[in-house]
């Protein structure tokens, strides 16, 4: 419990990712939390390569943790401006209000 | 050792607390700072392990850059007089599932974590940590020479997620006077200048 060890971190990750999801599935508000959650998640696959990465001597996994965040940032860009777009076609962002698709 | 548990547990419970605030909060624009907030106490949570690089990549970049994007579209967007909580409104039906599904990758996670054991020989890759170079030189000795193919494709992503935010948001406007580059640099004197010929006590009309 005292000391510090590689299932702390993973716990950590696994918590966060946990809320990550539920915020996805049970939103009932706009798509921004959604995207929101999305960051959740992408920072607990990034906990979770970064304690594999120290605790195990490689460096190759902090190499793919710097890829994510590039991934991740690109992925907000994107889906902000799409999430503006649909707002100045729709005048609404809130998830009930999209279902164009039936789905 | 008792300094790192105590700066552990303090960091990670910041970061669940805000990441649990970042879906149950009643406003939007309380959800991106939550996120800025749980961003900062996982950055200090990867200094802390001993990747300083990343660490300040997630503080520099994505409190300042990513976080500051979503406070943009939040302050952009009229979001405030849609502020709900949660089961309210039309009754959905997939929220027990979502319950359920979620409850389970959350154990699934954690039964993975509580039987993970080391394997026997795993110091035998090729790229270990050197102890004697810091973590950025040891970041960039490897990136720049066997990743150097994915760095530049994470660029190429850069590049076409900038192109395409910009595609995606711009829009012609109607009835702006806008300058026109090429219709003045190819004016010359005999388009420019038009001599009138103005008769006594008549005046000229311009601009008709």
């Amino acid at each position: 419990m005292i000391e510090i060890g590689l299932g702390h971190y993973l716990s950590l990750g696994a918590i966060i990712f946990f809320l990550g999801v539920i915020g996805i599935f049970l939103n009932r508000k706009n798509v921004i939390v959604i995207l929101m959650s999305i960051e959740l998640i992408l920072l607990a696959v990034n906990i979770n390569l970064i304690s594999f990465s120290i605790f195990s001597g490689d460096i190759v996994g902090q190499i793919f943790t710097m890829l994510i965040l590039t991934v991740a940032a690109a992925e907000a860009a994107i889906g902000l401006a799409i999430i503006v777009v649909y707002y100045r076609n729709r005048g609404s962002i809130r998830v009930e209000d999209i279902h164009g698709m039936k789905g | 050792m008792i300094i790192h548990s105590i700066f552990f547990y303090f960091f990670s419970i910041i970061a669940i607390f805000s990441s649990l605030m970042v879906i149950t909060s009643r406003s939007t624009i309380n959800s991106v700072f939550f996120l800025i907030l749980d961003f900062i106490s996982v950055g200090c949570l990867f200094i802390m392990v001993g990747a300083e690089f990343l660490g300040m990549i997630l503080l520099i970049v994505y409190v300042g850059a990513v976080a500051v994007l979503f406070l943009f579209v939040v302050m952009m967007l009229n979001v405030a007089e849609q502020k709900q909580s949660w089961f309210i409104g039309k009754k959905s039906t997939h929220i027990p599932t979502g319950l359920i599904v979620s409850v389970l990758i959350l154990l699934e996670l954690l039964v993975v974590v509580g039987g993970w054991k080391y394997k026997e020989d795993l110091m035998s890759s090729s790229t270990l940590v050197l102890s004697n170079v810091s973590n950025t030189h040891q970041l960039g000795l490897v990136m720049y020479t066997d990743y150097i193919l994915y760095f530049q494709l994470a660029g190429i992503v850069l590049l076409l997620a900038m192109i395409g935010a910009i595609l995606l948001t711009f829009r012609e406007r109607v009835g702006v006077k806008k300058q026109s580059y090429i219709n003045q640099i190819s004016r010359n004197p005999t388009t420019a200048v038009e001599l009138k010929d103005v008769k006594s006590y008549q005046g000229v009309k311009i601009d008709d």
